[in-house]
Protein backbone atom coordinates (compact mmCIF):
# COMPACT_ATOMS: atom_id res chain seq x y z
CA UNK A 1 0.00 0.00 0.00
CA UNK A 2 1.37 3.27 1.18
CA UNK A 3 4.86 1.52 1.97
CA UNK A 4 5.15 0.91 -1.48
CA UNK A 5 7.06 3.76 -3.31
CA UNK A 6 9.05 4.00 -0.65
CA UNK A 7 10.67 0.39 -0.44
CA UNK A 8 11.11 1.62 -4.03
CA UNK A 9 12.97 4.15 -3.96
CA UNK A 10 14.79 2.74 -1.56
CA UNK A 11 15.78 0.41 -3.43
CA UNK A 12 17.04 3.38 -5.90
CA UNK A 13 18.77 5.02 -3.30
CA UNK A 14 22.29 4.32 -3.18
CA UNK A 15 22.36 3.30 -7.34
CA UNK A 16 21.67 7.39 -7.59
CA UNK A 17 25.18 8.07 -5.63
CA UNK A 18 24.37 11.61 -4.39
CA UNK A 19 22.18 10.99 -0.98
CA UNK A 20 20.54 14.51 -1.01
CA UNK A 21 18.59 13.75 -4.20
CA UNK A 22 17.15 10.78 -4.18
CA UNK A 23 16.33 11.38 -0.88
CA UNK A 24 14.18 14.40 -1.30
CA UNK A 25 12.69 12.67 -4.18
CA UNK A 26 11.61 9.59 -2.06
CA UNK A 27 10.33 12.07 0.65
CA UNK A 28 8.00 13.77 -1.87
CA UNK A 29 7.19 10.82 -4.38
CA UNK A 30 6.02 8.98 -0.77
CA UNK A 31 4.42 11.73 0.48
CA UNK A 32 1.83 11.74 -2.96
CA UNK A 33 1.45 8.58 -2.56
CA UNK A 34 0.22 9.03 1.13
CA UNK A 35 -1.87 11.40 0.29
CA UNK A 36 -3.70 9.24 -2.08
CA UNK A 37 -4.28 6.70 0.17
CA UNK A 38 -5.89 9.62 2.84
CA UNK A 39 -7.99 10.30 0.05
CA UNK A 40 -9.33 6.76 -0.55
CA UNK A 41 -10.19 6.38 2.95
CA UNK A 42 -11.55 9.49 3.06
CA UNK A 43 -13.95 8.63 0.20
CA UNK A 44 -14.43 5.06 1.56
CA UNK A 45 -16.03 7.24 4.79
CA UNK A 46 -17.54 9.48 2.87
CA UNK A 47 -19.50 7.16 0.67
CA UNK A 48 -22.76 6.24 2.91
CA UNK A 49 -23.05 9.59 3.94
CA UNK A 50 -22.52 10.89 0.02
CA UNK A 51 -25.08 7.96 -0.90
CA UNK A 52 -28.23 8.92 2.00
CA UNK A 53 -28.16 12.38 0.61
CA UNK A 54 -28.59 11.51 -3.09
CA UNK A 55 -31.28 8.65 -2.55
CA UNK A 56 -33.13 10.91 -0.37
CA UNK A 57 -33.81 12.73 -3.64
CA UNK A 58 -35.58 9.99 -5.07
CA UNK A 59 -39.35 9.10 -5.51
CA UNK A 60 -39.72 5.64 -3.84
CA UNK A 61 -40.17 4.67 -7.18
CA UNK A 62 -36.94 6.04 -8.36
CA UNK A 63 -35.20 4.22 -5.55
CA UNK A 64 -35.43 0.62 -7.06
CA UNK A 65 -35.63 1.76 -10.53
CA UNK A 66 -32.43 4.57 -10.65
CA UNK A 67 -28.90 4.34 -10.22
CA UNK A 68 -28.47 5.07 -6.22
CA UNK A 69 -25.45 7.12 -6.01
CA UNK A 70 -27.30 9.88 -8.82
CA UNK A 71 -29.81 12.72 -7.20
CA UNK A 72 -32.74 12.64 -8.65
CA UNK A 73 -34.49 16.14 -9.39
CA UNK A 74 -38.31 15.72 -10.02
CA UNK A 75 -38.88 16.63 -6.75
CA UNK A 76 -38.61 13.70 -4.36
CA UNK A 77 -37.16 15.10 -1.45
CA UNK A 78 -40.12 17.47 -1.29
CA UNK A 79 -42.22 14.57 -1.61
CA UNK A 80 -39.98 12.76 1.19
CA UNK A 81 -39.29 14.95 3.96
CA UNK A 82 -43.30 15.98 3.78
CA UNK A 83 -44.30 12.44 4.23
CA UNK A 84 -41.81 11.77 6.63
CA UNK A 85 -43.14 14.76 9.05
CA UNK A 86 -46.57 13.92 8.45
CA UNK A 87 -45.80 10.27 8.78
CA UNK A 88 -47.76 9.68 12.30
CA UNK A 89 -48.71 13.44 13.14
CA UNK A 90 -44.97 14.41 12.96
CA UNK A 91 -43.30 11.37 15.09
CA UNK A 92 -39.88 12.10 13.58
CA UNK A 93 -40.23 14.96 15.14
CA UNK A 94 -40.43 14.02 18.64
CA UNK A 95 -38.23 10.77 18.23
CA UNK A 96 -35.75 14.06 17.22
CA UNK A 97 -37.11 15.69 20.42
CA UNK A 98 -36.47 12.60 22.09
CA UNK A 99 -33.09 12.23 21.42
CA UNK A 100 -31.67 15.46 22.17
CA UNK A 101 -33.27 15.08 25.53
CA UNK A 102 -31.75 11.44 26.26
CA UNK A 103 -28.52 12.62 25.05
CA UNK A 104 -28.60 16.10 26.37
CA UNK A 105 -29.70 16.33 29.68
CA UNK A 106 -28.78 12.93 29.97
CA UNK A 107 -25.34 13.60 29.48
CA UNK A 108 -25.13 17.04 31.41
CA UNK A 109 -26.38 15.38 34.62
CA UNK A 110 -23.62 12.59 34.13
CA UNK A 111 -21.30 15.16 33.87
CA UNK A 112 -22.05 16.88 36.65
CA UNK A 113 -22.43 13.88 38.38
CA UNK A 114 -19.14 12.31 37.19
CA UNK A 115 -17.32 16.09 37.64
CA UNK A 116 -17.89 15.77 41.37
CA UNK A 117 -17.15 11.99 42.28
CA UNK A 118 -14.31 12.44 40.01
CA UNK A 119 -13.27 15.60 41.89
CA UNK A 120 -13.67 13.84 45.25
CA UNK A 121 -12.16 10.46 44.34
CA UNK A 122 -9.27 12.74 43.18
CA UNK A 123 -8.63 15.20 45.63
CA UNK A 124 -10.14 13.48 49.22
CA UNK A 125 -8.80 10.96 51.19
CA UNK A 126 -11.13 8.57 52.74
CA UNK A 127 -11.46 5.00 53.45
CA UNK A 128 -11.99 2.37 50.83
CA UNK A 129 -11.03 5.21 48.01
CA UNK A 130 -9.24 2.54 46.46
CA UNK A 131 -11.69 0.19 46.60
CA UNK A 132 -14.31 2.13 44.94
CA UNK A 133 -12.46 3.09 42.35
CA UNK A 134 -11.47 -0.13 41.53
CA UNK A 135 -14.89 -1.18 41.12
CA UNK A 136 -15.35 1.65 39.03
CA UNK A 137 -12.93 0.99 36.56
CA UNK A 138 -14.36 -2.81 36.66
CA UNK A 139 -17.73 -1.05 36.01
CA UNK A 140 -16.32 -0.23 32.78
CA UNK A 141 -15.89 -3.40 31.64
CA UNK A 142 -19.41 -4.76 32.46
CA UNK A 143 -21.52 -5.46 29.54
CA UNK A 144 -24.17 -2.63 29.17
CA UNK A 145 -26.83 -6.45 28.70
CA UNK A 146 -25.51 -7.75 32.21
CA UNK A 147 -26.98 -4.74 33.32
CA UNK A 148 -29.72 -3.98 31.40
CA UNK A 149 -31.39 -6.81 32.12
CA UNK A 150 -31.62 -6.46 35.95
CA UNK A 151 -32.40 -2.50 35.60
CA UNK A 152 -35.25 -3.67 33.60
CA UNK A 153 -36.85 -5.73 35.90
CA UNK A 154 -35.79 -3.82 38.68
CA UNK A 155 -37.51 -0.71 37.00
CA UNK A 156 -40.59 -2.41 35.58
CA UNK A 157 -41.10 -3.35 39.87
CA UNK A 158 -41.26 0.32 40.24
CA UNK A 159 -42.85 1.35 37.38
CA UNK A 160 -40.94 3.48 35.35
CA UNK A 161 -40.25 1.05 32.17
CA UNK A 162 -41.84 2.64 28.90
CA UNK A 163 -41.30 5.82 30.73
CA UNK A 164 -38.48 8.94 29.93
CA UNK A 165 -36.91 7.81 33.45
CA UNK A 166 -36.20 4.33 32.31
CA UNK A 167 -33.32 5.46 29.71
CA UNK A 168 -32.39 8.33 31.75
CA UNK A 169 -31.57 7.25 34.92
CA UNK A 170 -29.59 4.14 33.93
CA UNK A 171 -27.24 6.15 31.58
CA UNK A 172 -26.78 8.86 34.25
CA UNK A 173 -24.10 6.62 36.05
CA UNK A 174 -21.20 6.14 33.97
CA UNK A 175 -18.00 4.35 35.17
CA UNK A 176 -15.85 5.41 32.43
CA UNK A 177 -17.11 9.41 32.76
CA UNK A 178 -16.26 9.03 36.60
CA UNK A 179 -13.04 7.21 35.54
CA UNK A 180 -11.72 9.96 33.35
CA UNK A 181 -13.03 12.87 35.72
CA UNK A 182 -11.00 11.15 38.56
CA UNK A 183 -7.71 11.63 36.16
CA UNK A 184 -8.71 14.61 34.75
CA UNK A 185 -9.02 16.43 38.29
CA UNK A 186 -6.09 14.77 39.51
CA UNK A 187 -4.00 16.52 36.73
CA UNK A 188 -6.18 19.89 36.58
CA UNK A 189 -6.92 20.88 40.14
CA UNK A 190 -3.31 21.53 42.47
CA UNK A 191 -4.01 20.59 45.74
CA UNK A 192 -2.12 24.33 46.40
CA UNK A 193 -5.27 26.44 45.39
CA UNK A 194 -7.89 24.11 47.36
CA UNK A 195 -5.55 25.01 50.49
CA UNK A 196 -5.66 27.97 49.63
CA UNK A 197 -9.49 28.86 49.72
CA UNK A 198 -10.02 26.71 52.69
CA UNK A 199 -7.37 29.10 54.35
CA UNK A 200 -9.70 31.96 53.00
CA UNK A 201 -12.77 30.24 54.68
CA UNK A 202 -14.56 28.83 51.79
CA UNK A 203 -16.66 26.02 52.24
CA UNK A 204 -15.98 22.15 50.31
CA UNK A 205 -18.99 22.96 48.02
CA UNK A 206 -17.51 26.72 47.15
CA UNK A 207 -14.35 25.18 46.36
CA UNK A 208 -15.65 22.68 44.16
CA UNK A 209 -17.88 24.94 42.29
CA UNK A 210 -16.00 27.86 42.12
CA UNK A 211 -12.51 26.27 42.07
CA UNK A 212 -12.42 22.96 40.67
CA UNK A 213 -15.35 23.25 37.89
CA UNK A 214 -13.54 25.86 35.96
CA UNK A 215 -10.51 24.00 36.01
CA UNK A 216 -11.79 21.48 35.02
CA UNK A 217 -13.71 22.56 32.48
CA UNK A 218 -12.07 21.43 29.36
CA UNK A 219 -11.81 17.80 30.30
CA UNK A 220 -15.87 18.05 31.48
CA UNK A 221 -16.83 19.27 27.87
CA UNK A 222 -14.68 16.17 26.42
CA UNK A 223 -16.72 13.88 28.60
CA UNK A 224 -19.54 15.72 27.67
CA UNK A 225 -19.47 15.04 24.22
CA UNK A 226 -18.33 11.41 24.62
CA UNK A 227 -21.24 10.41 26.63
CA UNK A 228 -23.39 12.58 24.78
CA UNK A 229 -22.28 9.94 21.53
CA UNK A 230 -22.55 7.07 23.83
CA UNK A 231 -26.71 7.67 24.62
CA UNK A 232 -26.81 8.86 21.31
CA UNK A 233 -25.46 5.96 20.15
CA UNK A 234 -26.91 3.97 22.29
CA UNK A 235 -30.00 1.22 20.84
CA UNK A 236 -29.74 -1.52 23.27
CA UNK A 237 -31.31 0.29 26.41
CA UNK A 238 -34.25 2.32 25.00
CA UNK A 239 -35.22 -0.62 22.35
CA UNK A 240 -35.88 -3.29 26.04
CA UNK A 241 -37.05 0.01 27.95
CA UNK A 242 -39.48 1.42 25.68
CA UNK A 243 -42.90 0.16 23.94
CA UNK A 244 -44.56 3.19 22.80
CA UNK A 245 -43.00 4.79 20.18
CA UNK A 246 -43.31 8.17 21.20
CA UNK A 247 -41.29 8.09 23.32
CA UNK A 248 -38.66 6.22 21.25
CA UNK A 249 -35.22 7.95 20.91
CA UNK A 250 -33.91 8.67 16.63
CA UNK A 251 -32.10 5.10 17.05
CA UNK A 252 -35.35 2.88 17.68
CA UNK A 253 -37.82 5.02 15.38
CA UNK A 254 -36.03 4.48 12.53
CA UNK A 255 -34.92 0.53 13.34
CA UNK A 256 -38.67 0.37 13.86
CA UNK A 257 -39.30 1.91 10.61
CA UNK A 258 -37.01 -0.55 8.84
CA UNK A 259 -39.00 -3.60 10.08
CA UNK A 260 -42.27 -2.19 9.10
CA UNK A 261 -40.12 -1.33 5.79
CA UNK A 262 -39.33 -5.11 5.25
CA UNK A 263 -43.31 -5.28 4.22
CA UNK A 264 -43.73 -2.07 2.77
CA UNK A 265 -41.05 -1.09 0.60
CA UNK A 266 -42.36 2.06 0.16
CA UNK A 267 -41.55 3.04 3.64
CA UNK A 268 -37.84 2.90 2.75
CA UNK A 269 -37.27 6.50 1.45
CA UNK A 270 -38.49 7.63 4.72
CA UNK A 271 -35.88 5.45 6.47
CA UNK A 272 -32.92 6.99 4.33
CA UNK A 273 -34.89 10.62 4.60
CA UNK A 274 -35.26 10.33 8.06
CA UNK A 275 -31.31 8.69 8.56
CA UNK A 276 -30.31 12.07 6.58
CA UNK A 277 -32.16 14.25 8.30
CA UNK A 278 -30.58 12.78 11.34
CA UNK A 279 -26.76 12.43 11.08
CA UNK A 280 -26.28 15.86 9.43
CA UNK A 281 -27.35 17.96 11.92
CA UNK A 282 -25.23 15.55 14.76
CA UNK A 283 -22.17 16.04 11.76
CA UNK A 284 -22.53 19.90 11.64
CA UNK A 285 -22.08 19.99 15.80
CA UNK A 286 -19.49 17.72 15.28
CA UNK A 287 -17.43 19.50 12.61
CA UNK A 288 -18.37 22.96 15.14
CA UNK A 289 -16.91 21.58 18.46
CA UNK A 290 -13.89 20.19 16.58
CA UNK A 291 -11.46 22.52 18.58
CA UNK A 292 -13.13 21.18 22.37
CA UNK A 293 -12.09 17.46 21.46
CA UNK A 294 -9.81 16.66 23.75
CA UNK A 295 -8.69 13.20 23.23
CA UNK A 296 -5.65 13.24 24.64
CA UNK A 297 -7.29 13.29 27.69
CA UNK A 298 -8.27 9.40 26.97
CA UNK A 299 -4.62 8.08 25.85
CA UNK A 300 -2.72 9.92 29.09
CA UNK A 301 -5.76 8.03 30.85
CA UNK A 302 -3.50 4.33 30.70
CA UNK A 303 -0.40 5.73 32.00
CA UNK A 304 -2.32 7.68 34.93
CA UNK B 1 -19.93 12.66 45.80
CA UNK B 2 -22.87 11.44 47.49
CA UNK B 3 -26.01 11.20 44.38
CA UNK B 4 -23.04 9.78 42.54
CA UNK B 5 -22.20 7.00 45.03
CA UNK B 6 -25.86 6.39 45.19
CA UNK B 7 -26.74 6.50 41.70
CA UNK B 8 -23.59 4.23 40.88
CA UNK B 9 -25.31 1.92 43.57
CA UNK B 10 -28.40 1.84 42.55
CA UNK B 11 -27.85 1.75 38.76
CA UNK B 12 -24.71 -0.73 38.93
CA UNK B 13 -23.99 -2.85 42.00
CA UNK B 14 -27.65 -3.83 42.80
CA UNK B 15 -28.31 -4.93 39.18
CA UNK B 16 -25.08 -6.60 39.17
CA UNK B 17 -26.13 -8.19 42.23
CA UNK B 18 -29.77 -9.17 41.52
CA UNK B 19 -28.17 -10.54 37.56
CA UNK B 20 -26.14 -13.14 39.73
CA UNK B 21 -28.89 -13.72 42.16
CA UNK B 22 -31.17 -14.33 39.03
CA UNK B 23 -28.93 -16.85 37.30
CA UNK B 24 -29.33 -18.64 40.29
CA UNK B 25 -33.19 -19.13 39.90
CA UNK B 26 -35.58 -20.37 37.63
CA UNK B 27 -39.53 -20.93 37.11
CA UNK B 28 -40.89 -24.43 38.09
CA UNK B 29 -44.10 -26.30 38.25
CA UNK B 30 -44.99 -26.80 41.61
CA UNK B 31 -47.60 -29.58 41.77
CA UNK B 32 -49.61 -31.54 39.43
CA UNK B 33 -52.37 -31.73 37.07
CA UNK B 34 -54.23 -28.06 36.65
CA UNK B 35 -53.27 -27.59 40.06
CA UNK B 36 -49.96 -26.56 39.13
CA UNK B 37 -48.41 -23.06 39.48
CA UNK B 38 -45.32 -21.61 37.86
CA UNK B 39 -43.38 -20.27 41.04
CA UNK B 40 -39.80 -19.56 41.11
CA UNK B 41 -37.29 -21.48 43.05
CA UNK B 42 -33.58 -21.30 43.68
CA UNK B 43 -31.84 -24.08 41.47
CA UNK B 44 -28.26 -23.62 41.75
CA UNK B 45 -25.66 -23.44 39.09
CA UNK B 46 -28.19 -25.28 36.45
CA UNK B 47 -28.81 -22.35 34.42
CA UNK B 48 -24.91 -22.16 33.85
CA UNK B 49 -24.82 -25.43 33.23
CA UNK B 50 -27.59 -25.62 30.81
CA UNK B 51 -25.82 -22.16 29.13
CA UNK B 52 -22.57 -23.93 28.81
CA UNK B 53 -24.06 -26.95 27.24
CA UNK B 54 -25.64 -24.78 24.38
CA UNK B 55 -24.35 -25.41 21.31
CA UNK B 56 -26.81 -22.24 19.88
CA UNK B 57 -24.05 -20.16 22.25
CA UNK B 58 -21.22 -21.67 20.80
CA UNK B 59 -22.24 -21.26 17.34
CA UNK B 60 -22.84 -17.64 18.36
CA UNK B 61 -19.31 -17.63 20.39
CA UNK B 62 -17.61 -19.04 16.53
CA UNK B 63 -19.21 -16.11 14.79
CA UNK B 64 -18.35 -13.44 17.51
CA UNK B 65 -14.74 -14.72 16.84
CA UNK B 66 -14.60 -14.98 13.28
CA UNK B 67 -16.22 -11.02 13.18
CA UNK B 68 -13.60 -10.06 15.82
CA UNK B 69 -10.38 -11.05 14.35
CA UNK B 70 -12.12 -9.61 10.73
CA UNK B 71 -13.15 -6.04 12.79
CA UNK B 72 -10.09 -5.27 15.38
CA UNK B 73 -6.34 -6.04 13.29
CA UNK B 74 -8.07 -4.38 10.53
CA UNK B 75 -9.95 -1.13 12.11
CA UNK B 76 -6.62 -0.55 14.57
CA UNK B 77 -4.60 -1.53 10.92
CA UNK B 78 -6.37 1.42 9.14
CA UNK B 79 -6.27 3.82 11.96
CA UNK B 80 -2.83 3.12 12.66
CA UNK B 81 -1.90 3.97 8.46
CA UNK B 82 -3.78 6.73 8.94
CA UNK B 83 -2.87 8.43 11.64
CA UNK B 84 1.16 8.05 10.79
CA UNK B 85 0.33 9.42 7.45
CA UNK B 86 -1.30 12.57 8.41
CA UNK B 87 1.70 12.75 10.64
CA UNK B 88 4.19 13.10 7.51
CA UNK B 89 5.28 16.01 6.76
CA UNK B 90 4.04 18.40 3.62
CA UNK B 91 0.97 15.49 2.85
CA UNK B 92 -1.79 17.04 1.43
CA UNK B 93 -5.64 17.60 2.17
CA UNK B 94 -4.41 16.65 5.44
CA UNK B 95 -7.48 18.52 8.00
CA UNK B 96 -9.86 17.53 5.23
CA UNK B 97 -9.00 13.77 5.16
CA UNK B 98 -8.85 13.76 8.96
CA UNK B 99 -12.43 15.11 9.27
CA UNK B 100 -13.81 13.07 6.85
CA UNK B 101 -12.00 9.73 8.49
CA UNK B 102 -13.16 10.35 11.84
CA UNK B 103 -17.14 11.75 10.54
CA UNK B 104 -18.34 8.14 10.79
CA UNK B 105 -17.76 8.41 14.41
CA UNK B 106 -20.66 11.01 14.31
CA UNK B 107 -23.36 8.51 12.95
CA UNK B 108 -24.90 6.34 15.29
CA UNK B 109 -24.16 2.30 14.43
CA UNK B 110 -27.99 1.86 13.82
CA UNK B 111 -28.06 4.30 11.17
CA UNK B 112 -24.39 3.48 10.32
CA UNK B 113 -26.07 0.38 9.47
CA UNK B 114 -29.07 1.31 7.94
CA UNK B 115 -27.01 3.34 5.38
CA UNK B 116 -24.54 0.03 4.82
CA UNK B 117 -27.69 -2.03 4.54
CA UNK B 118 -28.69 -0.30 2.03
CA UNK B 119 -26.06 -0.16 -0.05
CA UNK B 120 -25.72 -4.02 0.14
CA UNK B 121 -29.48 -4.58 -0.23
CA UNK B 122 -30.16 -6.36 -3.76
CA UNK B 123 -32.69 -3.72 -5.22
CA UNK B 124 -31.13 -0.59 -4.22
CA UNK B 125 -27.31 -0.91 -3.92
CA UNK B 126 -25.56 1.29 -6.12
CA UNK B 127 -22.35 -1.16 -5.65
CA UNK B 128 -24.42 -4.17 -7.48
CA UNK B 129 -25.52 -1.43 -10.25
CA UNK B 130 -21.80 -0.41 -11.04
CA UNK B 131 -21.14 -4.54 -11.52
CA UNK B 132 -23.60 -4.60 -13.77
CA UNK B 133 -23.08 -1.69 -15.99
CA UNK B 134 -19.72 -3.18 -16.25
CA UNK B 135 -20.74 -6.70 -17.37
CA UNK B 136 -19.58 -7.96 -14.10
CA UNK B 137 -21.75 -10.61 -11.30
CA UNK B 138 -22.56 -7.60 -8.45
CA UNK B 139 -21.64 -9.55 -5.40
CA UNK B 140 -23.99 -10.69 -2.98
CA UNK B 141 -23.72 -8.91 0.71
CA UNK B 142 -26.09 -11.34 2.11
CA UNK B 143 -24.40 -14.59 2.16
CA UNK B 144 -23.61 -16.84 4.47
CA UNK B 145 -20.48 -16.33 4.78
CA UNK B 146 -20.18 -12.83 2.77
CA UNK B 147 -22.40 -11.31 5.73
CA UNK B 148 -19.46 -11.58 8.35
CA UNK B 149 -17.19 -8.84 5.85
CA UNK B 150 -20.78 -6.56 5.44
CA UNK B 151 -21.16 -6.76 9.13
CA UNK B 152 -17.60 -6.15 9.91
CA UNK B 153 -17.32 -3.44 7.27
CA UNK B 154 -19.85 -1.40 8.58
CA UNK B 155 -17.84 -1.86 12.35
CA UNK B 156 -14.82 -0.54 10.57
CA UNK B 157 -16.49 2.28 8.80
CA UNK B 158 -17.41 3.31 12.31
CA UNK B 159 -14.54 2.56 14.59
CA UNK B 160 -11.34 3.59 12.23
CA UNK B 161 -12.18 7.19 12.43
CA UNK B 162 -12.12 7.75 16.31
CA UNK B 163 -9.46 5.45 16.54
CA UNK B 164 -7.40 6.93 14.42
CA UNK B 165 -8.04 10.27 16.19
CA UNK B 166 -6.47 8.83 19.79
CA UNK B 167 -3.48 7.78 17.73
CA UNK B 168 -2.96 10.71 16.02
CA UNK B 169 -3.52 12.87 19.35
CA UNK B 170 -1.03 10.62 20.31
CA UNK B 171 1.37 11.14 17.79
CA UNK B 172 1.41 15.24 17.82
CA UNK B 173 2.53 14.77 21.61
CA UNK B 174 5.86 13.07 20.66
CA UNK B 175 8.35 16.01 20.76
CA UNK B 176 9.37 17.11 16.95
CA UNK B 177 13.30 17.39 18.17
CA UNK B 178 13.29 13.57 18.23
CA UNK B 179 12.57 13.40 14.55
CA UNK B 180 15.01 16.08 13.76
CA UNK B 181 17.91 14.11 15.45
CA UNK B 182 16.73 11.13 13.67
CA UNK B 183 16.57 12.66 10.13
CA UNK B 184 20.04 13.95 10.64
CA UNK B 185 21.10 10.60 11.52
CA UNK B 186 19.86 9.75 7.94
CA UNK B 187 17.11 7.67 9.06
CA UNK B 188 13.80 7.71 5.79
CA UNK B 189 10.04 8.92 7.13
CA UNK B 190 9.36 4.71 7.00
CA UNK B 191 12.30 3.94 9.68
CA UNK B 192 11.23 7.14 11.43
CA UNK B 193 7.49 5.47 12.00
CA UNK B 194 8.84 2.24 12.48
CA UNK B 195 11.58 3.21 15.41
CA UNK B 196 10.12 5.80 17.15
CA UNK B 197 6.88 6.38 16.21
CA UNK B 198 5.25 3.18 16.51
CA UNK B 199 6.93 2.32 20.29
CA UNK B 200 5.93 5.62 21.29
CA UNK B 201 2.33 4.91 20.10
CA UNK B 202 2.57 2.06 22.46
CA UNK B 203 -0.19 2.91 25.26
CA UNK B 204 -2.60 4.20 22.85
CA UNK B 205 -2.74 1.22 20.47
CA UNK B 206 -2.98 -0.67 23.90
CA UNK B 207 -6.22 0.87 24.66
CA UNK B 208 -7.15 1.26 21.29
CA UNK B 209 -6.94 -2.50 21.14
CA UNK B 210 -9.03 -3.04 24.83
CA UNK B 211 -11.47 -0.74 23.75
CA UNK B 212 -12.22 -2.77 20.54
CA UNK B 213 -12.24 -6.46 22.10
CA UNK B 214 -14.73 -4.86 24.32
CA UNK B 215 -17.25 -3.59 21.42
CA UNK B 216 -16.42 -6.95 19.76
CA UNK B 217 -17.78 -8.46 22.75
CA UNK B 218 -21.07 -6.92 22.79
CA UNK B 219 -21.66 -6.62 19.39
CA UNK B 220 -25.22 -6.11 18.98
CA UNK B 221 -26.63 -2.73 17.25
CA UNK B 222 -25.24 -3.92 13.65
CA UNK B 223 -26.14 -7.15 13.25
CA UNK B 224 -29.85 -6.35 14.79
CA UNK B 225 -30.67 -3.72 12.80
CA UNK B 226 -29.39 -6.06 9.60
CA UNK B 227 -31.96 -8.41 10.74
CA UNK B 228 -34.96 -6.97 8.54
CA UNK B 229 -33.29 -7.04 5.64
CA UNK B 230 -31.87 -9.82 5.42
CA UNK B 231 -32.69 -13.89 6.71
CA UNK B 232 -28.63 -14.67 7.04
CA UNK B 233 -28.23 -13.01 10.18
CA UNK B 234 -30.17 -14.68 13.10
CA UNK B 235 -32.09 -13.95 16.07
CA UNK B 236 -28.97 -15.74 17.81
CA UNK B 237 -26.17 -14.59 15.32
CA UNK B 238 -24.43 -12.99 17.92
CA UNK B 239 -24.09 -13.77 21.61
CA UNK B 240 -25.70 -10.42 22.67
CA UNK B 241 -28.37 -11.30 20.33
CA UNK B 242 -29.13 -14.47 22.04
CA UNK B 243 -28.90 -12.93 25.43
CA UNK B 244 -31.53 -10.52 24.34
CA UNK B 245 -34.01 -13.14 22.60
CA UNK B 246 -33.45 -15.46 25.72
CA UNK B 247 -34.70 -12.39 28.05
CA UNK B 248 -37.28 -10.56 25.77
CA UNK B 249 -38.40 -13.04 23.45
CA UNK B 250 -38.29 -16.39 24.76
CA UNK B 251 -38.80 -14.90 28.37
CA UNK B 252 -36.09 -16.42 30.23
CA UNK B 253 -34.49 -13.89 32.21
CA UNK B 254 -32.77 -16.44 34.13
CA UNK B 255 -30.66 -18.63 31.51
CA UNK B 256 -30.07 -15.27 29.93
CA UNK B 257 -29.10 -13.87 33.05
CA UNK B 258 -26.74 -16.88 33.71
CA UNK B 259 -24.95 -16.34 30.36
CA UNK B 260 -24.51 -12.53 30.88
CA UNK B 261 -23.05 -12.62 33.80
CA UNK B 262 -20.49 -15.12 32.18
CA UNK B 263 -20.23 -12.70 29.46
CA UNK B 264 -19.03 -9.69 32.01
CA UNK B 265 -16.61 -12.52 33.85
CA UNK B 266 -15.31 -13.58 30.22
CA UNK B 267 -15.12 -9.56 29.64
CA UNK B 268 -13.45 -8.22 32.59
CA UNK B 269 -10.31 -11.14 32.42
CA UNK B 270 -9.40 -10.58 29.04
CA UNK B 271 -9.50 -7.08 29.65
CA UNK B 272 -7.40 -7.21 32.68
CA UNK B 273 -5.10 -9.86 31.38
CA UNK B 274 -4.58 -7.63 28.23
CA UNK B 275 -4.17 -5.23 30.16
CA UNK B 276 -1.79 -6.73 32.53
CA UNK B 277 0.33 -8.54 30.74
CA UNK B 278 0.87 -5.44 28.11
CA UNK B 279 1.75 -3.09 30.67
CA UNK B 280 4.18 -5.19 32.36
CA UNK B 281 6.21 -5.56 28.68
CA UNK B 282 5.93 -2.38 27.49
CA UNK B 283 6.50 -0.54 30.69
CA UNK B 284 8.76 -2.58 33.07
CA UNK B 285 8.58 -1.34 36.47
CA UNK B 286 6.26 1.55 35.47
CA UNK B 287 3.39 0.09 37.57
Amino acid sequence: MSAAPVVAADRNGPAAGASALPSRRRAVSSHRGATLVLVIGALYCLLPVAWVIMASTKTPGELFTTFSLWPSFTGGIQGNVQGLLAYKDGLFLRWAANTALYAGVGALLTVLISGAAGYAMAKYRFTGREFVFRVILAGVLVPQVTLAIPQYLLLAKIGLVGSYWSVLLPTMISPFSIYLARIYATAAVPDELLEAGRIDGAGEFKLFRSVAMPLMLPGLVTIFLLHFVSVWNNFLLPFIMLSDDSKFPMTVGLFSLLNQGASQPALYTLVITGSMLSILPLIALFLLLQKYWRLDLLSGGLKG
Amino acid sequence: MAPALLLFTTFLLIPIVYAIWLSLRANRRIGGGILSKLTEVFVGLENYGRALGDPILYGALGRMLIYGLLVVPTMLGLALMFALLLDLPRVRLRTATRISIFLPYAVPGVIASLLWGFLYLPRVSPIRAAFEAANLTPPDFFTSTSVFFSVANIAVWGGTGFNMIIMYTALRSIPAELYDAARLDGCGELQIAWRIKIPLLFPAVVMTFIFSMIATLQVFNEPQTLTPLTNVISSTWMPMQKIYTDAFVLNDIYSAAATSVMFALVTLVLSLGVLTLLQRRAFGEDR
